[in-house]
């Protein structure tokens, strides 16, 4: 199928997913099953890989930083930066992207092999609406605490790296993440992250939703959507950046 | 009652159901018998409103569901109890869940009242201290069961299944066949069943439509089988040893 085909095919199921739900209270309850599911269970996943980056950047910014005539609190500062301009949500997003876009596409495609996604339209019951939204509304929901915590997380994991290096102080760390802060680079992240949410939850659903065959199919499916979604969220990431920061 | 006329149904330029007419009677128990390929499923797809027929009509009980949209459909789909083949029931969900979904979906009833129809529905298919229990636990029988139950929870007036003795031993494919029959008899619903289960037929076989190639070839209850003189159909059901030596008994 051609890629403006697949892009129509693509708005048609969105156009689904936002229709009248069956039951709200219904909906609710499923909405705070997926913060659990998709949520939740990733937070000490992000927490941890955060840490981690956030170590080998300030590392990898002090190694850089050979100048004596260049202040120390400049490892806080780009650290700073780059976990909240990038890293945290552009580069968890796309970690995210396969953890949770996989896991979304395979449990639709697998429903729709297994003929639930039928038995849901034979009740009456929307399943684009019924399945989707409430992974959607979760998503975009929980993932900017997700994001802010790997912030924290990151710029955490520079100060332990930086300060055990002897790198810099842990004063001249904090320093250096307080100096010349513009809210509006969090303000920027949390855009980001939401927009990225909602392509996650979305393309990796629109892969699941029509998945046809058998087990083979539901791989390929969850294939596609982590692929989809992370090319997706590199070109909105660029057109965001040129949108909002330049 | 369900009356089909005149159905034609091609996918791209294979036709698939070609002037297909028959009428489903409540309070009995239907069976669509055929090949695999013959159109058995497809049929039973444009019953659920699933897929569209190019022509004819598909009357429930005087409403002609054909060229109608899905918003339209959705009150008739309250009225349809659906039994698929691998039972579809929701791997996420328990047994009582399970059942409990369409209740939760469309019914007003207290909760308490909804977890009452649930045991009764799961003891009219003799399941009991299953509730707990999730899919991947219970047998591809219980399986079958469950879905029954989840099926007749909304009372509804129109049962379809999908094979729904494949897969199974003889021993609980007759159990699930006579608990089909008497579902159907005490609810008075029109019951369609698709299968190619010769055991089934014999054993449930109120009203019988036999398809090959997506043609009506034959209509008639069990009984008529025997004397048919359609040769397809003989060819179809006497195929194995055993319904040989039967059929020569018999006559």
């Amino acid at each position: 199928m051609g890629l403006i085909a697949s892009f129509g095919k693509y708005l048609l199921f969105i156009a689904e997913v936002f229709r009248k739900p069956e039951r709200r209270s219904v909906m609710y309850k499923l909405v705070v099953k997926e913060v659990y599911e998709l949520g939740f269970k990733s937070l000490s996943f992000v927490v941890f890989v955060s840490l981690f980056v956030g170590a080998v950047v300030t590392i990898q910014t002090a190694t850089n930083m050979t100048g004596s005539w260049m202040p120390r609190y400049l490892i806080g500062y780009a650290t700073r930066d780059a976990i909240i301009l990038e890293f945290s949500p552009t580069i968890i997003s796309l970690l995210l992207a396969g953890k949770i876009g996989s896991n979304i596409a395979s449990s639709i495609g697998t429903m729709r092999v297994t003929e639930q996604i039928d038995a849901l339209e034979v009740m009456g019951v929307n399943p684009a609406t019924y399945l989707v939204r409430p992974k959607i509304f979760a998503l975009v929901f929980f993932n900017p605490f997700l994001i802010s915590l790997s912030m924290f997380g990151g710029i955490f994991g520079g100060l332990v790296a930086g300060t055990l290096a002897g790198e810099c102080t842990t004063a001249e760390f904090i320093t250096g993440i307080q100096y010349d802060f513009n809210s509006f680079k969090a303000v920027y992240a949390i855009i980001k992250t939401l927009l990225f949410a909602f392509v996650i939850a979305s393309v990796s659903s629109f892969h699941g939703f029509y998945t046809q065959g058998g087990a083979l199919e539901v791989g390929r499916s969850s294939t596609k959507a982590v692929v989809y979604s992370s090319v997706v969220i590199i070109v909105l990431n660029y057109i965001l950046t040129q949108l909002l920061l330049n | 009652m369900i009356e089909i006329k005149n159905i034609v149904k091609s996918f791209t330029d294979k036709t698939v159901l070609n002037n297909v007419s028959f009428a489903f009677e409540k309070g009995k128990t239907n069976l669509v018998i055929g090949q695999s390929g013959s159109g058995k499923t497809v049929l039973l797809k444009c019953l659920l409103g699933l897929h569209e027929p190019e022509k004819g009509s598909i009357v429930f009980d005087g409403t002609n569901i054909v060229g109608k949209s899905t918003k339209n459909l959705k009150n008739l789909r309250k009225q349809i109890g659906m039994v698929f083949q691998g039972g579809a029931l929701f791997d996420s969900m328990n047994v009582e869940e399970n059942v409990l979904f369409p209740l939760q979906m469309f019914s007003d009833l207290a909760n308490s009242d909804m977890l009452d129809r649930v045991n009764f529905c799961l003891k009219r298919v003799n399941l009991e201290n299953v509730n707990h229990l999730y899919p991947s636990e219970i047998s591809g029988g219980m399986k079958k069961r469950v879905a029954i139950a989840r099926a007749i929870v909304l009372n509804p007036k129109y049962l379809f299944c999908d094979e729904p003795n494949s897969g199974l031993d003889p021993y609980t494919a007759i159990l699930i066949d006579n608990l089909l029959q008497e579902i159907t008899h005490e609810y008075q619903m029109t019951t369609v069943i698709n299968t190619h289960d010769m055991n089934s037929v014999m054993e449930i076989g109120q009203k019988i439509l036999f398809i090959k190639d997506g043609k009506n070839v034959w209509q008639g209850t069990k009984t008529d089988i025997i004397t048919s003189d359609s040769k397809a159909l003989q060819d179809f059901v006497f195929s194995s040893e055993l319904f040989k030596t039967i059929k020569r008994i018999k006559s």
